[in-house]
């Protein structure tokens, strides 16, 4: 006979473990992408409405393996804040409007040949941080899955044009090598006279990542 | 429920590790540096929200809905279960999309080359959006075994692969579910790569004897448990309001 546990059972169930979404995530989540049309709606990389306030941004880039190599078959997710830096949510209680046609959430797959990926959004606002804490910089929230990924990362974006707010930033800030801190900020460029941020992906190597156990 | 508290920590070992070396293409694919531990803000505790006027009438059966000129060859299944927290309580209005290879084994991807044909009448793809209860369903065809590319001769078991989200992005997870029986699992790295052999079983699913149609339809049963959020007993709120 071993220890005997002297108290009540906790009765909390144990979350579902998660799996790779394999290769071929795409059938399931983008299904035009593996190369079929099945349902009338569809989810995608464009999260903005011809009305949707805000500055339009385009944020692509890739995701690199340690070897160098960008993954082709990736599939990101993200979510952000709309741009007074309200989430559409009902946790979100911020005195700030928000905009029901912008629910603030899209997804993509990498380029089978390129590797780089898309999304068509606005830039955030700034967005209340914990309590006692100070404002969130403007950011974007991402999710990584693919092939060779056994439970997904999270990883935060955020711009190179938001200095001061990055700076005071309460994430960032809990971040200690200033080199592991940059690979979350994204390089703002024009192109084509509309802004374009490139934001990315190390998953090893010098330059890798800083991904979040939330 | 307040949609506004923090998550549970994820308790990492019930998950496979990023780093499985008998599953090669984790390797390259696993970051290095640990996690950084992050205490939710607004960012983790929202998420987006689906309806169900967003998902068209057929999506959840996967012998329709994308019948051409018949129906897909292969066992008529039912999966259906629900989904809970860990605190057990319902997740209602959260959308779950499911995809998996047809009777033979192949997937219907410009990726996949397996020798199996092809099932012309089976996309492989489907979503719901679970109702008040938390609950969900779906009508299907059993996916076959398929090998792949790890050892020379590795297989994967039958499996349907789903995606599910919560009503905080942190509860984001996609899994797969796997048949009661099969002999595969045994020799399955994806499977058997789960740490926790109690939680790895979480993910075989029963025959579901009383959910089954009589003399037409078999039916499995696979409930999801997302991550928990903490009470609001004294100071677990984000913010006051």
């Amino acid at each position: 006979m071993g220890t005997r546990k002297m108290a009540q059972p906790l009765k909390y169930l144990g979350e579902t473990p998660s799996q790779t979404a394999g290769p071929y995530v795409h059938i399931g989540l983008i299904p035009h992408q593996a190369g079929f049309d099945i349902f009338d709606r569809n989810f995608g990389h464009v999260l903005v409405g011809p009305n949707t306030p805000g500055e339009r941004i385009r944020i692509e880039g890739r995701v690199f393996d340690g070897a160098g190599a960008p993954l082709k078959d990736v599939l990101l997710e993200i979510w952000q804040a709309n741009s007074t830096g309200r989430y559409n949510h009902p946790a979100d209680r911020q005195d700030k409007p928000v905009d029901p046609t912008f629910r603030g959430w899209g997804r993509t797959g990498a380029d089978f040949e390129t590797g780089l990926y898309a999304f068509e959004t606005i830039k955030p606002g700034s967005v209340m941080g914990r309590r006692g804490y100070r404002p969130m910089a403007p950011h974007v929230n991402f999710w990584i899955v693919a092939r060779g990924i056994n439970i997904g990362l999270s990883t935060r974006m955020y711009f190179s044009d938001e200095e001061a707010a990055n700076d005071a930033d309460p994430v960032l800030n809990i971040i200690e090598p200033d080199i592991r801190r940059r690979t979350l900020i994204a390089q703002r460029a024009m192109r084509a006279g509309s802004a374009s941020y490139t934001f990315d992906i190390y998953l090893q190597g010098d330059r890798e990542t800083v991904f979040f156990d939330l | 429920m307040d949609w506004a508290s923090e998550f549970f920590q994820r308790d990492r070992s019930i998950h496979p590790p990023a780093l499985t070396p008998e599953y090669k293409t984790s390797v390259l694919r696993s970051p290095r540096q640990p996690l950084l531990s992050l205490q939710n803000s607004l960012s983790e505790v929202t998420g987006p929200l689906f309806v169900h006027d967003e998902i068209g009438p057929l999506d959840n059966d996967l012998i329709l809905n994308y019948a051409k000129d018949g129906q897909p060859i292969g066992q008529r299944i039912i999966v259906h279960g629900q989904v809970q927290d860990e605190s057990g309580r319902p997740v209602p209005n959260i959308l779950i999309e499911f995809w998996q290879a047809n009777a033979g084994g192949r997937y219907r991807h410009r990726n996949d080359r397996y020798s199996t044909p092809i099932d012309p009448n089976f996309g492989g793809c489907g979503r719901t959006v679970s109702n008040s209860d938390g609950e969900y369903w779906f009508r299907t065809i059993k996916p076959g075994p398929y090998p792949f590319r790890n050892h020379v001769n590795s297989w994967r078991p039958a499996h349907i692969h789903f995606s599910v989200f919560g009503t905080g992005f942190a509860q984001r997870l996609i899994t797969q579910m796997y048949f009661e029986g099969d002999p595969l699992l045994a020799k399955d790295v994806m499977f058997q790569m789960i740490p926790d052999r109690n939680a790895a079983d979480r993910l075989v699913a029963p025959i579901d004897f009383n959910a089954t149609v009589p003399l037409d339809t078999l039916a499995y049963r696979f409930d999801i448990v997302l991550r928990g959020r903490r009470s609001t007993l004294f100071e677990n709120k984000l913010h006051g309001n």
